[in-house]
């Protein structure tokens, strides 16, 4: 029996060929611009899901835009539960072109790489690295994208450190999973340092960020709470708070484009599932006389509605396969384009189960009711329908 | 011909025991809030092995009476008997596998699955069986073989010509070998040659086979085929016409 209605609903739902095609097309559409749309949200969130729960970030409890003096990093590394200290500025520099542009930090190299060992390099290319104090790593995304290779000097033009920064590739970095970003420069510390303090003596010694290693990641409320209330009531009070809240302290900037993006997800959903019930809506109403026949012939009315919604899930997840597989070359394509913009612009762990799930959800509401009325309507009446 | 007197005394007047027997079966239907009655107080037999036409004008309530027989519908009161059983006191599950197992139904426009072959259509009514799809198989080529349309088993109805898919329709009816055939105006879409073979087809199911038919017919070339012939006004019952 189950053979016979899935052969039905196979032949019935490509009966009218038209219809069939648009429906599918539609189908396949609403479901690949679901998988985009969850994808640009994951890709958004990706820094804060790729961060790890053993690093604290302090910064400045005004504004990031305040530097911390160095000379902080001891107090920190000298608090119960951290076990390495280490820093960052933001660079933000400019390769040939504004167009150009990917993420630069001066980090203390000798103790960053160790707290991010999610940047993966060989041995070789690290060790060139901490010998050149004028070397940078990158990642193996962006030295793709620019054609960078080991050796190359890249001639960065500071716009917050003026002038002109030549960083030789020391090593290139790739990530230890998918979600690490690979579009990013780090250089020493030491070399921006050096020439700040020649040029503006008051820059000088200043971090940007303290990145601070935690013993035991459960700790992390309790040790931010002793690193800033070193710095209570001084001149330069810090924030502490895990690297996840951090990142996550950027993406709350941007919370109701992500918010609005999440709502035309869903609604693209909305609109497939109307679209769908419509459709079968229309089709069971035409086999009205089909379906009061097999009633007749003693097929029970639950046969019926089997049948409908056989029909249903057997487009939607034909119409939703070609749409999930689709999305994977299409965020290859956007990813790339968008690699600047969003590092990490891969598809979610969950994405193709959501996309799978929200086709079987739109074949389930989309026959609900048409299943329902067919099994109601009397054999009397449905063979009138012929007539 | 002769005209009879009641349905009980031509079964009698048969000597053959009844297929169908209907006692007091009434129908009304509610619209707008009133009672619009459809058949009133019908009382008859049906013999086994009879072959009876059913005519009447628009809304006399024959196809109502037929669909009652055929137990797709249930009265507002009275008993319908069939081999013994009171089909009006079935619930639709059991009124379902009864019809599946007793009941075969031909209908004007022939109601076959578009989607389905000819050899398909046939199948049908015996996925609702034990058989296995051999004995399916066979089951159906022998239906088709009995309507000449083995040579078509292949072809969807919209490839077959109206008589061709109402013989489809017949091999349906009878490949569960049913007590009871229900034939509502089976040759009324059809041109006068087609219409002459489906109802050389029905002659051969009751002669042959000793099928049980009840037609409901607006046309008096196929009522003459029949044994008996009723007539139905304002669904009242007339006197039973009975041919030699």
């Amino acid at each position: 029996m189950l053979a016979f209605l899935l052969k039905m609903a196979f032949k019935n739902a490509l009966r009218h060929r038209l219809r069939a095609i648009l429906t599918l097309a539609g189908l396949t559409v609403a479901i690949l611009a679901y998988g985009l749309l969850s994808t640009f949200v994951s890709a958004w969130y990706a820094g804060a899901d790729a961060a790890s729960d053993k690093r604290l970030v302090t910064r400045s409890a005004i504004s990031l835009v305040f530097a911390l003096p160095i000379s902080y990093r001891d107090r920190i590394r000298a608090v119960d539960g951290v076990t390495s200290v280490s820093w960052s500025n933001w660079f933000g520099g400019v390769y040939i072109d504004e167009r150009n542009f990917f993420p630069q930090f001066a980090v203390d190299m000798p103790t960053y790489l160790p707290l991010y060992s999610e940047f993966v390099i060989t041995p070789e290319e690290r060790a060139a690295l901490l010998h050149d104090r004028r070397g940078c790593v990158v990642g193996a995304k962006l030295a793709a994208r620019f054609g960078w290779k080991l050796g190359d000097t890249i001639p960065m033009k500071g716009t917050i450190y003026p002038g002109t920064w030549p960083l030789t590739i020391r090593a290139i970095y790739h990530g230890r999973d998918e979600r690490t970003n690979e579009d990013q420069m780090l250089f020493h510390w030491d070399y921006l340092n050096e020439r700040i303090k020649q040029i503006y003596p008051k820059r000088g010694d200043s971090a940007g960020v303290f990145v601070v290693g935690l013993k035991d990641a459960s700790e992390a409320a309790l040790v931010s709470e002793r690193i800033d209330s070193q710095f209570r009531n001084s001149l330069a009070e810090t924030l502490t708070e895990t690297e996840k809240a951090f990142q996550l302290s950027f993406v709350a900037m941007t919370d109701t484009i992500i918010l609005a993006i999440k709502v035309v997800s869903y609604v693209v959903i909305l609109i497939i599932m109307a679209v769908m019930a419509n459709t079968m809506a229309m089709a069971a109403r035409e086999r009205t006389a089909e379906y009061a026949t097999l009633k007749a012939l003693g097929f029970g009315p639950p046969i019926v509605g089997w049948l409908i919604l056989f029909e249903s899930i057997l487009v939607c997840l034909i119409g939703g396969g070609f749409g999930i597989l689709l999305t994977f070359p299409l965020v290859r394509v956007i990813g790339h384009a968008l690699s600047s913009v969003l590092p990490t612009f891969n598809m979610g762990e969950h994405t193709s189960l959501e996309q799978a799930i929200a086709s079987v959800l739109v074949a389930l509401v989309a026959a609900a009711i048409p299943a329902w009325r067919s099994m109601q309507v009397r054999i009397v009446e449905g063979l009138r329908a012929v007539a | 011909m002769t005209t009879g007197t009641d349905a009980r005394e031509a079964t009698a007047l048969a000597a053959q025991p009844a297929a169908v027997a209907l006692r007091h079966v009434s129908k009304h239907y509610v619209r707008g809030g009133q009672e619009v009655p459809v058949l009133t107080d019908i009382d008859f037999d049906i013999a086994q092995g009879d072959f009876l036409a059913m005519m009447g004008p628009s809304g006399s309530g024959k196809s109502t009476l037929l669909n009652l027989i055929a137990g797709i519908d249930k009265p507002s009161s009275g008993q319908i008997i069939v081999d013994g059983i009171d089909i009006a006191l079935l619930t639709e599950g059991d009124l379902a596998d009864w019809r599946a197992q007793h009941v075969g139904f031909i209908f004007q426009f022939y109601n076959l699955m578009p989607v389905l072959t000819a050899y398909e259509n046939v199948e049908l009514p015996l996925m609702l069986t034990s058989l296995g799809k051999r004995e399916r198989r066979e089951h159906a080529e022998m239906a088709l073989g009995m309507v000449g349309l083995q040579d078509r088993m292949t072809h969807y109805p919209n490839e077959l010509s109206g008589g061709q898919q109402q013989r489809v329709a017949i091999a349906r009816a009878l490949v569960t070998d049913p007590t009871l055939i229900v034939a509502d105006e089976p040759t009324g879409d059809l041109d006068r040659k087609s219409a002459g073979e489906v109802l050389d087809l029905l002659d051969r199911l009751n002669g042959d086979l000793g099928k049980t038919i009840v037609m409901v017919t607006h046309d008096a070339r196929a009522a003459d085929r029949a044994h008996a012939i009723r007539h139905l006004e304002k669904g009242e019952l007339s006197a039973l016409e009975t041919k030699p």
